[in-house]
């Protein structure tokens, strides 16, 4: 009893341990900018710089999109141009920057079942899946990757949802739990190059298609409206913005490298 | 070396070494996941007691809505506290979302049901037993909770240890009102779901492994303080 009288004096002290340091600002942003490691990267030279705490919640876009419609972030860092324009045209950013881009990839077993390895064409290496009926693994999340996915098998003509279930399978997972299920069922799917390189378990797994301009990522930060959420850190979610499409900010995000690799390329102007 | 030898070399190497990162997030999950029991604990163990010895019309559907609620998911539970904290939920003004205070919340609502529950069958069963003697005394119901509550304490701190095992191996509530941010809202749980993610599982599985562990150490520190209870009620009695 002593002891839970004591567990309970301590309540308020972790509540407020949280909010004393008051200098920081929540990041919604995306799994693949999470966990390539890029945002760990970016942290400590961010708070060197300003002493500013950076606080990542890695969701997919979709959900870091609405999560920040109700005031829940300071900042959005997310890939889905289209729908963060949308955000910024409800009222519920200021502004939208370009901050750099990487490209998606499809990644596949080696057997390679639908005989697409080398296929330059994004929509012709998807008809091939879609002929062999080859298992292809989908987000199905509305995240960033999942939004480029439907826009891509639509460009080749196909209706890949109607097949949801057969060879399409929809995860409604992240990327990280995507790749895992894809690698398990030897199925393909459609990755961001960031996330795929930081990523250590493929085996007997590699890139089957690339380099098609459609293929392109671009990630976009938004400061989220202080008139619609007066509770949101503008300065300081200001300060983030402007040092990481600052020139010092954009070759931080250039040096980040893994096994060798650069992931991101900035490209704010 | 296989992933699974591979992790358990890990888990013992993360141990060994006082990893700075793994020694953190296990001092947070336990901090929030006990903290969460015992609030849980202050007012399920009271309101499971009286449950089990008041009379009252709709005492069963209560009791059947409690078990149910036992069954609870996780994810519902962090998505209903999400709606309460956010900023554009009632309670949003706090800025509890993503901070600790925010997943002891959720825990103890999914805790509560559970000490709840099992307090009920033990005040119940107890006191059917005690039901003569504590009538020559004629107690009052407070009287009675109180008696009740202290005698069965030994039976009471099994369901206390199975709602920390709730609270700690939880994942589906933390993850969303906690966000899941390093150094801040980071617990075994989000950070081995997170290993899973990168495709590191020999690290998640050592982080499962010690998660494992320290439900281990706890479960025996409360059955030794049970054992040496039970001795003393016998000497007494």
């Amino acid at each position: 009893m002593k002891l839970l009288v004591a567990l309970i004096c301590i309540l308020p002290l972790v509540a407020t341990g949280a909010a004393a340091q008051d200098r920081f600002i929540i990041l919604q942003s995306t799994t693949s900018t999470a966990n390539s490691g890029l945002l760990d990267y970016l942290a400590p030279k961010f708070k060197d710089k300003t002493g500013i705490d950076l606080r990542v919640v890695a969701v997919g876009t979709g959900q870091a999109l609405k999560n920040a419609r109700n005031g829940d972030g300071d900042v959005l860092l997310v890939h889905a141009k289209q729908r963060e324009e949308k955000f910024v045209a409800d009222g519920f950013g200021t502004k939208r920057h370009d901050v750099m881009y990487n490209d998606f990839v499809i990644v596949g077993p080696d057997d390679d079942p639908a005989d697409i390895a080398g296929v330059y064409d994004i929509t012709v290496a998807l008809k091939k899946i879609s002929a062999a009926k080859s298992p292809f693994v989908s987000r199905g999340d509305e995240s960033g990757t999942h939004i480029t996915e439907r826009g891509l098998w639509k460009l080749a003509g196909i209706d890949a949802a109607a097949d949801s279930g057969t060879w399409y399978r929809e995860t409604g997972s992240g990327m990280g739990a995507t790749l895992n299920i894809a690698t398990g069922m030897r199925a393909y799917t459609l990755t961001d190059r960031a996330t795929w390189i930081a990523f250590a378990n493929k085996p007997d797994f590699r890139i089957m298609v690339e380099g098609d301009k459609r293929l392109f990522n671009q990630y976009g930060i938004i400061l989220v409206n202080q008139q619609r959420h007066p509770h949101v850190k503008a300065a300081e979610g200001q300060a983030f913005i402007d040092w990481l499409i600052s020139p010092e900010g954009q070759l931080a995000i250039s040096a980040y490298k893994r096994d060798g690799q650069q992931l991101f390329f900035p490209n704010a102007n | 070396m296989s992933e699974a030898t591979q992790a358990l070399y890990l888990a013992v190497e993360l141990v060994i070494s006082m990893d700075a990162g793994l020694v953190e997030i296990v001092l947070l999950s336990l901090q929030v996941s006990l903290l969460a029991v015992a609030v849980a604990c202050a007012i399920g163990l009271p309101l499971g007691a009286l449950l089990g010895i008041a009379r009252f019309r709709g005492r069963r559907l209560l009791i059947s809505i409690n078990n149910a609620l036992m069954g609870l998911p996780p994810v519902v539970v962090g998505l209903a506290v999400y709606l309460m904290l956010s900023r554009s939920g009632p309670f949003g003004v706090f800025g509890l979302l993503y901070t600790p205070t925010a997943m002891i919340i959720a825990q103890t609502l999914l805790v509560l049901p559970i000490v709840a529950a099992l307090s009920r069958q033990t005040i119940e069963d107890l006191n059917a037993e005690y039901d003569e003697y504590l009538r020559s005394l004629d107690m009052r119901l407070a009287g009675r909770l109180k008696t009740l509550l202290w005698d069965g304490r030994a039976s009471l701190a099994t369901a206390a240890i199975a709602g920390l095992g709730r609270a700690i191996a939880e994942v589906g509530a933390v993850i969303i009102v906690g966000g899941n941010i390093d150094h801040v809202t980071r617990v075994m749980t989000t950070a081995i779901a997170l290993e899973t993610s990168k495709g590191d599982l020999a690290l998640a599985l050592a982080l499962g492994l010690v998660l494992v562990t320290i439900a281990l150490a706890l479960n025996a520190a409360v059955e030794i303080l049970r054992a040496g209870a039970e001795r003393k009620l016998h000497a007494g009695a």
